[in-house]
């Protein structure tokens, strides 16, 4: 079950992230690349994928990085967060507000090992047939 | 959710594009969240005034330029710049000019020029009890575990939206329930390791690893425990985790006991810090190598009585590397006056307010890893910086810069 917090539609290449991600001094806003040297997912993009995140950490100033790479086009396409997190949903916002940009998020989960491209909209978030 | 009228007045716009774009977010999160209501917070402490791209600025601007004041009193985090040592700044003139008028649009709103990552060092800070919206994590930590005040973790945007309303969604660690601590954390190190500043580091490492967002009562610390201490738990905690409380058993004000801080329930799990812990703590934050490029300390900003044991630490001795203090502009006016500053200018350290030698281009290119005593600054240093860093504890720091190579001693 899944519950949408910042509706919107998106489809996207998974990622599922192993372990928390802080966006500040963890994702590049510029390349969105995971820059975070201990992140077991280090060098990998983030950009227009859908992302899954079971936790949040780290910075506040993860709004604003996250919101500037969204707005330089470098953003996830939807988060999946496991716990709400106002810190991802306040960046998500921001960026609607001031540019339209849409990344919708949702509070819920997807299946260990999820791969290949998935889709997110009101009813949720599933593999694309 | 259920607003009062005068939310609703805002929501609709009677105040302005400030207070209903204010408004709108503070709502929008709060429902995310799954609050029923708004509370009134008396405090606010603002991070979005460190620039980190346009959508800072052009967010910062549009508040501004549209009648945006702050309605609470509401201090400012460190900035991209030092205004008081402007040359120390290096990096790209462009972005510096979009840092400094990001600074000045959150003056131009009412906010207080402060500039520190510890706004708990001032000399207004808020008591138990009080609800504020406070950003930067290592604040938000300090406020909820060693005040007691109740402040959520609020990024970038929503600390300057609630300071704009004078509101807050009213979840997590603003009511009792959110501050229950679910998760127990005993610390078994030998005793004279609680003398040790290092040993707070590791347990902050530990703890974030460990607890993630929940809520923690540590047992086995006593008040050696002192605020610069627990600033460097929760600092380093914050940073591994998203640690926005922990209590302390016998020394932090909501957890006279065990079963205070647990509200009367049995906690769902208990871990051990033990010397292997918080060995491997240690580790992973440090690298081996072995020589040495720079150090910086003060990082959260260093309080006045860090910089007093600084000082006795440097007297007559000579930085034979580049040696960085970070501290807050109202510290650093404090600790000239109690005389601090003659030893520490000698021994050759450079001081730096109003920001932070992690966020903004401030050193050269070391020659060797650079050392400091934060668990922060070496979480984050590596892929912001790109340098190896070395931690220990604050007399090592100074007395590897003294010798010029990495006296790093460890947890023994």
């Amino acid at each position: 079950m899944s519950r949408v917090v910042v509706d919107g539609e998106a489809t996207g290449e998974i990622v599922v992230l192993d372990r928390p991600l802080s966006f500040w001094g963890g994702y590049h806003p510029e390349t969105g690349v995971i820059i975070d040297v201990a992140h077991p997912q280090h060098g990998v993009s983030l950009a227009g994928r859908i992302v899954v995140m079971p936790h949040g950490r780290g910075s506040s100033s993860s709004s604003a990085v996250l919101a500037e790479a969204l707005r330089l086009g470098y953003g996830p396409a939807a988060i999946v967060l496991g716990h709400p997190d106002q810190i991802v949903i306040t960046g998500v916002l921001v960026a609607r507000r001031l540019y339209g940009i849409e990344c919708p998020v949702l509070v819920g989960s997807v299946p260990v090992g999820a791969r290949g491209v998935w889709r997110v909209g009101r009813e949720g978030v599933g593999p694309v047939d | 959710m259920r607003l009062t009228e005068t939310d609703r007045a805002l929501l609709a716009g009677d105040g302005g594009e400030a207070t209903e774009m204010a408004m709108e977010l503070v709502v929008t999160v709060g429902e995310a969240m799954g609050a029923a209501s708004l509370i009134e917070i008396t405090g606010a402490h603002v991070d979005s005034c460190l620039y980190h791209g346009l959508v800072s600025l052009e967010f910062a601007e549009r508040m501004a330029a549209s009648g945006g004041e702050v309605a609470v009193p509401t201090t400012l985090n460190v900035g991209s710049l030092d205004l008081l040592h402007p040359d120390m700044v290096g990096g790209d003139p462009d972005t510096a000019t979009r840092a400094k008028a990001l600074m000045d649009a959150y003056v131009a709103m009412g906010c207080q020029p402060t500039w520190t990552c510890a706004p708990y060092q001032l000399h207004e800070r808020p008591r138990l009890g009080d609800q504020i919206a406070w950003g930067e994590s290592n604040a938000i930590v300090f406020a909820n575990s060693v005040l007691g005040a109740r402040t959520n973790r609020y990024g970038d945007f929503l600390d300057i939206c609630c300071a704009l309303v004078g509101r807050a969604p009213a979840v997590g660690l603003h009511t009792d329930e959110g501050r229950r601590a679910t998760v127990r954390v005993d610390v078994a190190v030998p005793d004279r390791w609680l003398d040790d500043d290092l040993s707070y580091v590791a347990l902050g490492q530990f703890l974030g690893q460990s607890v993630g967002t929940e809520v923690s009562v540590i047992t086995g610390l006593d008040d050696r425990a002192d605020e610069d201490r627990l600033k460097s738990l929760g600092a380093t905690a914050a940073s591994s985790g998203a640690v926005g409380l922990f209590h302390v058993a016998g020394v932090t004000p909501e957890a006279e006991t065990v079963e205070t801080a647990c509200q009367g329930q049995a906690p769902t799990r208990t871990i051990t810090a033990d010397e292997e812990a918080l060995g491997r703590a240690i580790a992973d934050l440090s690298s081996t190598t072995t020589r040495l490029g720079a150090v910086s300390v003060g990082t959260p900003h260093a309080s006045l009585r860090e910089i007093e044991r600084l000082a006795a630490f440097v007297s007559g001795r000579r930085a034979r590397v580049p040696f960085y203090v970070n501290t807050g502009r109202d510290v650093l006016a404090d600790a000239e006056k109690a005389g601090h500053l003659g030893p520490i200018e000698a021994f050759g350290a450079r001081i730096v307010t109003d920001t932070c030698t992690y966020i903004t281009p401030i050193m050269d290119a070391p020659d060797g890893a650079v050392m400091t005593n934060s668990g922060k600054w070496a979480y984050y240093a590596p892929g912001n910086l790109g340098v190896e860093v070395v931690l220990a504890g604050l007399a090592d720091c100074v007395e590897s810069a003294a010798m010029g190579q990495i006296v790093a001693r460890g947890l023994q």
